[in-house]
């Protein structure tokens, strides 16, 4: 049908994919057996790209809190909290995130996506400006298609490129709203946060940061890079997420900024949708819970991807450029990390492809997130099964092909930099955990 | 600074013209024919990634800045053009 003709070169993208293999769109689990393990095509599989970050889906405690909530408030809330009212859950969660932050106030949306719409999409209003990070996620960039402001990118984590765009604006009348993220979700870089709130501070902008992949991860307590990096009282708006290491659904703006309930009555993303079931609500109450107290998840979670990332440097992959809970290795060859990602699959390993322009540069990523419940052998065994399916592919060299005897030569060093590298690496993911 | 801008018809030696293919050059193919009609999008064989980055490389190079929906209404050469001085303008 005529409609559908403007998908044509994505419906022949996504056909070519079935044509080689799986194609990431269509996987259809068996079971889910666990938070590190499924079975996928009748095989037994580990999962290695879910943003499962504490391995909290499968929790004791947050299951039965679920099943409670269930047979006592039922299976939804049928509609918004504005034309529905709100339950118990609601308002104790919205008070529980405020507390765990140190914030004042705190707004629960139905999804993380919908936490940055409707957050973004109302903050900043007709006469303002938004400006957002060049690899910003797609939440982000509807986000902008939502507001009546107008946007400015500014290069990736670049605070210079940020003061130039500001210092155009000064004599401009408006609120500046700077979005960054925390942890950039495809390479797993982290924002220079310090340097972002010099600059919003030298140009009295506001900063709001999703902490959706660092919830639960950095920081003593979890609360993420603006805990680790010891400047949450510098920061006026946090969005997250309850969909990675919270283990279930929905999403939250939180703020020290006085009058932020108003936003409740201007956030259409929060007024026509249903509000999140009660049973959600339970589970999320429950594993946010844990949060502050998972030191030894966190640890184990940060020695994980220390294991993962030194292992698939020192075989010779191009990553990301630091380790972090997602791990991403950067090809050029569409091909070849199509053949990486499928040999992966039928070998039993689960992770992310990620293709253009959903990634920077116009990398093909193999995308891997880590699990503080993965155990060291299940690493070691990713490990090993990237470096065979890569080296068969050609994307990192092969010790025993021919040159050997030069290969053999370089090893001794090879390995005295990746060890180096390595240690460097893990002094700054244990600072982290 | 409206007064930089060459005569209608004479696009070709306009300061902004000049700029911008010259920043263009590296983002776009190498066999790219580039004139005020050539459509950014389809004509260069650039991307939304490599179209983002040139225009970074032209807000330095101009030292201004160029909002998401001016970009968006842009479609050849000769509109950006238009869309740079109305900016310089102010407007």
């Amino acid at each position: 049908m005529a409609i559908f003709d403007k998908f044509k070169a994505l419906n022949d993208v996504h056909e070519q994919l079935k044509s080689v293999g799986q194609s990431p769109s269509s996987l259809l689990f068996d079971e889910i057996i666990s938070p590190t393990e499924a079975v996928l095509n009748g095989r037994r599989t580990i999962l290695l790209g879910t943003n499962n970050y504490l391995g909290l889906t499968f929790d004791d405690a947050s299951i039965e809190k679920g099943i409670e909530a269930l047979r006592g408030q039922g299976t939804g809330t049928t509609g918004s909290r504005i034309a529905n009212g709100s339950y118990d859950g609601h308002k104790e969660l919205e008070r529980e995130l405020a507390e765990f932050y140190g914030m004042k106030d705190a707004i629960l949306y139905s999804t993380g996506y919908m936490a940055n719409l409707g957050a973004i999409g109302t903050l900043a209003g007709r006469d303002d400006y938004l400006l957002i990070d060049a690899d910003s996620h797609a939440s982000i960039h509807d986000a902008c298609k939502l507001s009546d402001a107008q946007v400015i990118r500014f290069r990736h984590n670049d605070p210079v490129n940020l003061a130039k765009k500001l210092e155009r604006l000064a004599d401009k009348p408006g609120e500046k709203l700077i979005v960054i993220e925390s942890i950039y979700s495809m390479l797993g870089d982290t924002s220079p946060l310090k340097e972002m709130i010099a600059v919003k501070n030298k140009y009295g902008a506001s900063l709001l940061i999703d902490e959706a992949h660092s919830l639960g991860v950095m920081g003593a307590n979890g609360r993420g890079l603006c805990e680790l990096a010891g400047v949450e009282d510098e920061i006026e708006f946090v969005t997250g997420t309850f969909s990675k290491s919270i283990g279930t659904i929905g999403g939250f703006l939180i703020s020290n900024v006085p009058g932020l309930d108003i936003v409740r009555l201007a956030s259409r993303p929060y007024m026509f949708t249903a509000s999140l079931p009660p049973s959600v609500v339970a589970t999320a109450r429950q594993a946010l819970s844990r949060v502050p107290g998972a030191t030894e998840l966190r640890t184990k979670l940060w020695d994980n991807a220390t294991q993962l990332y030194a292992g698939l440097k020192n075989a010779g992959f191009d990553l990301g450029p630091q380790v972090s809970p997602i791990v991403a290795i950067r090809m050029q060859n569409p091909q070849k990390a199509v053949a990486l990602w499928n040999g992966l699959l039928e070998a039993g390993l689960y992770t992310n492809l990620a293709l253009p322009p959903a990634t920077p540069s116009g990398w093909f990523l193999l995308r891997s997130s880590i699990s503080a419940a993965h155990s060291s052998q299940q690493i070691a065994l990713a490990v090993e099964l990237c470096t065979r399916i890569g080296r068969e592919l050609g994307l990192i060299p092969c010790p025993l092909t021919q040159g050997a005897s030069v290969e053999m030569m370089n090893v001794g060093t090879r390995r005295k930099e990746a060890s180096e590298d390595t240690s460097i690496d893990k002094d700054e993911a244990m600072a982290q955990a | 600074m409206a007064d930089k801008r060459s005569s209608a018809g004479n696009m070709l030696e306009d300061p902004v013209y000049l700029e911008i293919v010259q920043q263009l050059r590296p983002h776009a193919q190498a066999t790219a024919n580039i004139s005020p009609d050539t459509i950014i999008l389809t004509d260069l064989g650039m991307d939304s990634l490599a179209i983002m980055d040139f225009v970074f490389d032209l807000e330095d190079a101009l030292d201004l800045t160029i909002p998401e929906h001016r970009i968006s209404e842009v479609k050849s050469i000769s509109d950006l053009v238009d869309a740079v001085y109305k900016l310089q303008e102010g407007a």
